[in-house]
């Protein structure tokens, strides 16, 4: 056998072995929640809010409603931000302006996320609770750090989507007398739409999967938030908090608790792609 | 106008002055000087074909006529371009105004990811409120005036980009009346179609001739001969002779023009 055939077993090996993994962790976790799901019904599993798992009470209605809410709050805050940068870098900066600040702002990403919940914990939630009242570690300040966090997503990908869009879209516009912000609003964004709906998506997807700093700030309390000021527990938060102590069908329970992310992601991350492959 | 010593190697036998008349024009690329000393005349309604070599400035000159050289970062301009009587270079032209006056078709076709029909109300609709029945009849104008109404009037609502390139080139076109310009800058049109689209495309010039004034920058000679009342022959940013298109392909006066016509170069 030559070596070039070789490599490519070796690399057709590797490959196959992380897409199993993944398999395998896919399987693992249905398997150890699915049965729970059942025993409970799965309509008390997602629409209850009594969760008392050593009593038997497996609902997790607030915490779905919880994580919902924590990430339509960081969307509120991180997509207009977000948006409003991509445009400002993409179309109203020069080409030196941006090539500095467009990996400045993906380093943001590579901050650690107990960084982002630190942050949160002595600069945030105490300005909170003096100003706004409340406990301070609260819905909102979860969505305040969370939408922080999704902007390099937000930002790095809409740049890709505006750059894209051909320039000749924005000289026919110019030239029919357009001005600069006219043409970015109704050829360049029209146009780039598909990519920045993914960028928001993808900017979704990592709010509802993040863990860390949502715990730190958000007050972890189990139970359907009346106002933003209410301390909230997200569905991660509940994994992380209790599976060092959970056994049996407690166990169970935060492995369903997966499930449910898992597919809420799937479902994100699967329209993503979709919208991107219409164009 | 006096004729300075600059230009008196140049052989212009235009009037002096047309609707769109340029002294003295000159554009620098940073360092590099891409339009020398240009004067020239476009007279009203008739079309004038700008001929030359790839890099000899007549793209850079058409886009001297909209500003759309603006965008370019280090470029400098001087001398006059008077359109209508008024110099687009002085300071607190509005740019707006002057693009819907000199519009512009590009070499690729380019309408926008949009609709037939958003295509061509765009305009109308960056320069003003108009109303739906407005709107309606300008579409139907626009249209038939590069006669696509009949070929789309039943899929206004579909994306033009499904469109051939003939028809999206047309559309572009339409796009650009919708706004009522005077003059058309056309830059290389016909480069990204076939020779039937091309001819059909030239026919359409001939008929716009009527109400619009004509620029057409083009690399094929013959259709600069076939279309156009006057020629200019550029050459390295000079604008070598400028007059009556069937004298410049008859009897040019320049050798560097003859030798282009007869196919020596370019």
């Amino acid at each position: 056998m030559d070596q070039g055939k070789f490599v490519e077993r070796v690399l057709f090996l590797l490959a196959l072995s992380s897409i199993s993994s993944l398999v395998v962790i896919t399987v693992f976790i249905f398997l150890e929640g699915l049965p729970l799901i059942f025993q409970t019904g799965l309509t008390d599993f997602i629409f209850s809010s009594h969760w008392a798992p050593t009593k038997g009470h497996f609902g997790i209605g607030a915490m779905i409603v919880s994580s919902l809410l924590v990430t339509l709050g960081a969307m509120v805050l991180g997509v207009p931000l977000g948006l409003a940068c991509a445009i400002v870098l993409a179309e109203f900066s020069s080409a030196r302006v941006r090539a500095f600040l467009k990996p400045t702002l993906e380093l943001l990403a590579g901050i650690p996320s107990v960084v982002y919940g630190f942050l949160g914990v002595i600069w945030l939630v105490p300005l909170i609770r003096n100003y706004l009242g409340g406990p301070g570690l609260s819905l909102l300040a979860a969505a305040v750090i969370l939408g922080i966090m999704i902007l390099p997503t937000v930002i790095s990908i809409s740049i890709d989507a505006l750059t894209a869009v051909p320039d000749i879209y924005r000289d026919g516009s110019i030239a029919l007398g357009a001005t600069e912000w006219q043409t970015v609003r109704r050829v360049v964004l029209p146009a780039a739409s598909s990519g920045i709906i993914t960028a928001v998506i993808l900017g979704m997807g990592r709010a509802v999967g993040e863990t860390m700093a949502v715990i730190m700030v958000a007050g972890n309390a189990i139970k359907l938030p009346a106002s933003i000021l209410d301390p909230v527990r997200t569905l991660t938060s509940n994994i992380a908090l209790e599976l060092g102590y959970a056994a049996g069908r407690h166990r169970e329970a935060l492995f369903a608790t997966g499930i449910v992310l898992f597919v809420i992601i799937m479902i994100l991350n699967l329209s993503a792609t979709l919208i991107t492959r219409r164009r | 106008m006096t004729i300075s010593p600059a230009d008196s190697d140049k052989i212009l036998q235009c009037p002096l002055e047309g609707i769109i008349t340029l002294r003295r024009l000159n554009l620098y690329y940073g360092d590099f000087h891409a339009l020398m000393e240009v004067n020239a005349a476009f007279q009203q309604q008739s079309i004038t074909a700008l001929i030359g070599p790839s890099g000899c400035g007549k793209s850079t000159l058409l886009r001297t006529l909209n500003r759309m050289n603006d965008l370019i970062p280090g470029i400098r301009i001087t001398g006059e371009v008077v359109i209508d009587g008024q110099d687009i270079y002085t300071p607190g032209v509005d740019l707006t105004q002057l693009r819907k006056k000199v519009g512009m078709v590009f070499q690729r076709p380019n309408p926008f990811p949009l609709s037939i029909y958003d295509n061509v109300v765009y305009g109308p609709r960056l320069h003003g409120r108009p109303g739906r029945r407005e709107l309606e009849n300008l579409l139907e104008h626009s249209l038939s005036s590069v006669q696509l109404w009949d070929e789309v009037k039943d899929r206004l609502q579909t994306p033009a980009l499904a469109l051939t390139e003939e028809q999206q080139q047309r559309l572009c076109i339409a796009r650009l009346l919708a706004v009522e310009p005077e003059i058309l800058l056309m830059d290389e049109p016909c480069s990204a179609l076939d020779p039937l689209a091309t001819l059909r495309i030239e026919e359409l010039m001939r008929e716009l001739k009527k109400l619009y004034t004509i620029i057409i920058v083009t690399h094929n000679m013959q259709q600069a001969a076939r279309v156009s009342d006057d020629t200019g022959f550029m050459y390295l940013g000079d604008l070598v002779e400028f007059g009556d298109t069937g004298q410049i392909f008859t009897r040019p006066r320049d050798t560097r023009t003859e030798d282009y016509i007869t196919g020596k170069y370019g």
